[in-house]
């Protein structure tokens, strides 16, 4: 069971996943994206720390450092997957605006009136 | 100043976003972006004739050395890639002062020029680095920036569309990264060649192989391979003209160029495809893509999603060659990157001047367009001659190439389904010339082309459709040498 | 919220602790956890505390939202200036070696420098973002 940062982080993909297939609503399928992109995070995190090493700050009485690549890596992501449910929640509030409301089959619907209509 | 051009191909777009952030007014917002596109395609344009020349550009980003530093890498391939970007990216510009100021409101025109600079300085990033992660940095710049571009679209329908679009563009960059970091969990390097070393010693193939499922699945997200490909004609459909002609020539060809460097640079000199039908699969979808997107193609009431769909066909045509692998389906493949770049371009651009005269490109509304504008009717016929295939126009070089190479390999189906895929082309454009030639105008309708701003971009673009199928030193011989490049594994 | 007063002086109390505080975050980000963009989010929060106790337009009245919207330019021309001048002093983009006639204390100095234009960018864009949603169905032209 040394592996349980894996099964989580598949636990996390996959359940991030489900939300943003499944569900209608507009808010909640950015919620199973963010959901999602942590799993990513810990994906790259879990294995950095190395057994027995110590943090990447270089002192004399340690010979093991865990790296702290992946910590530059995450923290790019994490800023992207900000600006990314940023501008979601953005275009989701435009899109209230513009349907009167953020359930997906309604917006369709109302797509599909307007066409039957034209 | 010469050899760090390749940090200022992407500097220089880069830095003119917040600027023209400062300036505010749309008019300096224009030219600012203007002058960033033109200085991008002459620095493109440079490299291209260095590499030509001396081989192989590489630039160590803050002088750290790769494998430890990020390097920008300008080899054949990419450099090939820049020229299409920078040139799409500087043509469009004349092209938009007008047409923007038309379809995006006034206090929005210098947004919309920050975020122009943004992707473009993203698509431009993702091609000349060589290291995986600052693709997909680039590759969510880029992205970021077209989902803003696509929503500042008229109605309320683009606002949709870029919401689907980032919904499903994010999930593919997402599996980028989990792709891209299985391979550095297993080889512990993030640059593209010190990977492709270390990856053929690798003795676990799983992780290997999960991380090429992984970067397939995510770029194929973002370059539209079918059936990924849902969110591109609503995207297409609804984005403002300027948008959808920059996207469609250069966003998706920039995903496939990726694709193209991991699976003939990375992972194929190593033992990680022995075995795994990666080509047949991307035969079995390309062929799907061809034949069904060109015939829904036909049944589009609306021009601008026909032609959105003729997209994911003729990348579909792309991936192909990929799928065949020998030298003629890729010099096809790679050359059609630049000729179906360009065709759209034109095609878009035309369109744009349509929707600036009338507003509507719905084909009841194009009744007759053949006497209300036209030279733009008569550029879309050329264009869509090149779309075809037709001898002479650039469309026919790539389709060549594509021929030879599944007649080479003996796959006398996929040279069957190429010119089936040909002849359901000749359908769709035989509707737009049906409509515009052969139907009868309204009552009252004066010629009425758009300004010469955007008649000299559309010109360039159709007069580059023929050109390029009568001088194919540009998009077959770099794309030869690309091959070159490919095919030998990165020497 | 501006009438309850034990969170009117709290969050007065609390704003320069938090200002503060970023400030430590965004200097001691090479030694510790830290640096530009968690001290931007930090001192974006101080601001949007105010903002959310006090009200959108008194918030409005301490950052004026041009200043934001060229804050958000500033750190960005920062950042890429730090790079610009690598190529002036000879080295390559971005190169902080020669920044200093000591390579080690030119990496410090690019490095502070970049952060500080981080936190410029992202403390701006932070307040942007909140102030956007939180003035919609209010201001009838946005």
């Amino acid at each position: 069971m040394g592996h349980y940062s894996y099964f989580v982080t598949i636990f996390l993909m996959v359940a991030g996943l489900y939300v943003t297939i499944a569900r209608g609503n507009l808010v909640k399928k950015l919620v199973g994206l963010s959901i999602c992109q942590t799993s990513v995070y810990l994906l790259y995190l879990a294995p950095g720390k190395l057994i027995g090493a110590t943090a990447p700050i270089v002192a004399p009485q340690y010979a093991t450092y865990s790296n702290p690549l992946p910590h530059v890596l995450i923290l790019t992501a994490i800023v992207v997957g900000v600006a990314t449910l940023a501008l979601g929640l953005a275009l989701v509030v435009r899109i209230r605006e513009a349907y009167g409301s953020i359930e997906e089959d309604q917006i369709l619907a109302e797509d599909g009136r307007r066409d039957a209509a034209a | 100043m010469l050899e760090h051009l390749p940090a200022l191909q992407v500097v220089v777009p880069l830095m003119s976003a917040p600027l023209i952030v400062l300036l505010r007014r749309p008019g300096a917002a224009w030219l600012v972006s203007t002058l960033a596109s033109f200085a991008a395609f002459a620095i493109a344009v440079a490299l291209a004739l260095r590499v030509a020349a001396t081989g192989t550009v590489s630039y160590a980003m803050g002088s750290w050395p790769p494998p430890w530093g990020i390097e920008y890498r300008v080899d054949a391939l990419s450099a090939f890639m820049l020229v299409l970007v920078a040139g799409v990216a500087a043509l469009v510009m004349p092209y938009a002062r007008r047409s923007v100021a038309a379809e995006v409101p006034e206090r929005q025109v210098y947004l919309f020029y920050a975020m122009y600079c943004l992707c473009v300085a993203g698509l431009l990033g993702m091609t000349i680095t060589g290291d995986l992660f600052n693709v997909f940095v680039f590759l969510e710049i880029s992205s970021l920036s077209t989902y803003v571009l696509i929503a500042l679209g008229r109605g309320r329908r683009a606002l949709l569309a870029a919401f689907q679009y980032l919904i499903v563009g994010t999930i593919g960059a997402t599996f980028y990264v989990i792709g891209i970091g299985l391979l550095y969990l297993v080889t512990g390097s993030l640059n593209f060649v010190d990977v492709a070393q270390r990856l053929s010693g690798v003795g676990e193939l799983r992780p290997v192989l999960a991380a090429l499922a992984f970067i397939t699945v995510g770029l194929g997200l973002k370059l539209a391979l079918f059936p990924l490909h849902q969110w591109l004609p609503n995207a297409y459909a609804y984005a403002p003209s300027v948008v959808t002609t920059f996207l469609a020539a250069t966003a998706t060809k920039v995903s496939v160029y990726v694709l193209v460097r991991f699976y003939f640079l990375v992972f194929a000199p190593s033992q990680a495809l022995e075995g795994v039908p990666v080509g047949a699969v991307l035969v079995a979808l390309s062929a799907a893509a061809i034949v069904a997107m060109s015939l829904v193609a036909v049944f589009q009431p609306d021009l601008k999603r026909m032609f959105a769909y003729s997209s994911v066909a003729q990348i579909g045509y792309i991936t192909l060659g990929l799928g065949v692998a020998n030298e003629s389906a890729l010099t096809g493949s790679l050359a059609h990157l630049v000729n179906h770049g360009v065709t759209k371009c034109a095609l878009f651009l035309l369109v744009g001047g349509i929707v600036l005269r009338g507003g509507d490109t719905s084909f009841a509304s194009l009744a007759g367009l053949g006497r209300r504008m036209p030279w733009t009717s008569f550029g879309i016929v050329i264009a869509g001659l090149s779309l075809i295939g037709v001898p002479a126009t650039a469309g026919f070089t790539s389709k060549w190439y594509l021929i030879a190479g599944a007649a080479e390999q003996g796959s006398w189906w996929i040279v069957a389904l190429l010119v089936a895929g040909s002849l359901i082309a000749v359908a769709y454009v035989w509707r737009f010339v049906e409509v515009a030639y052969l139907a009868p105008a309204p009552a009252g309708a004066a010629v009425h082309e758009p300004p010469w701003s955007m008649r000299i971009p559309q010109a360039v673009a159709v007069a580059l459709c023929v050109v390029l199928g009568l001088f194919t030193a540009f998009n077959v011989g770099y794309a030869r040498r690309a091959v070159d490049l490919l095919l030998g594994g990165g020497q | 919220m501006k009438n309850d007063l034990v969170l009117r002086v709290v969050a007065k109390l609390f704003m320069p602790f938090m200002l503060l505080f970023a400030l430590y975050v965004q200097f001691h980000g090479e030694l510790g956890p830290g640096g530009g963009f968690q001290a931007g989010v930090i001192v974006a929060a101080a601001v949007i505390l105010y903002a959310i106790v006090f009200g959108l337009p008194a918030a409005r009245r301490l950052v004026p939202d041009a200043i934001v919207e060229s804050m958000m330019a500033i750190g960005v021309l920062i950042y890429a200036g730090v790079g610009v001048a690598g190529l002036l002093m000879g080295g390559a983009y971005l190169d902080y070696f020669v920044l200093d006639r000591d390579p080690v204390h030119g990496q410090e100095r690019g490095i502070f420098w970049v952060e500080v234009g981080v936190a410029i960018t992202v403390s701006s864009v932070m307040l942007k973002i909140f102030s956007m949603f939180a003035s919609r169905g209010h201001d009838p032209d946005e």
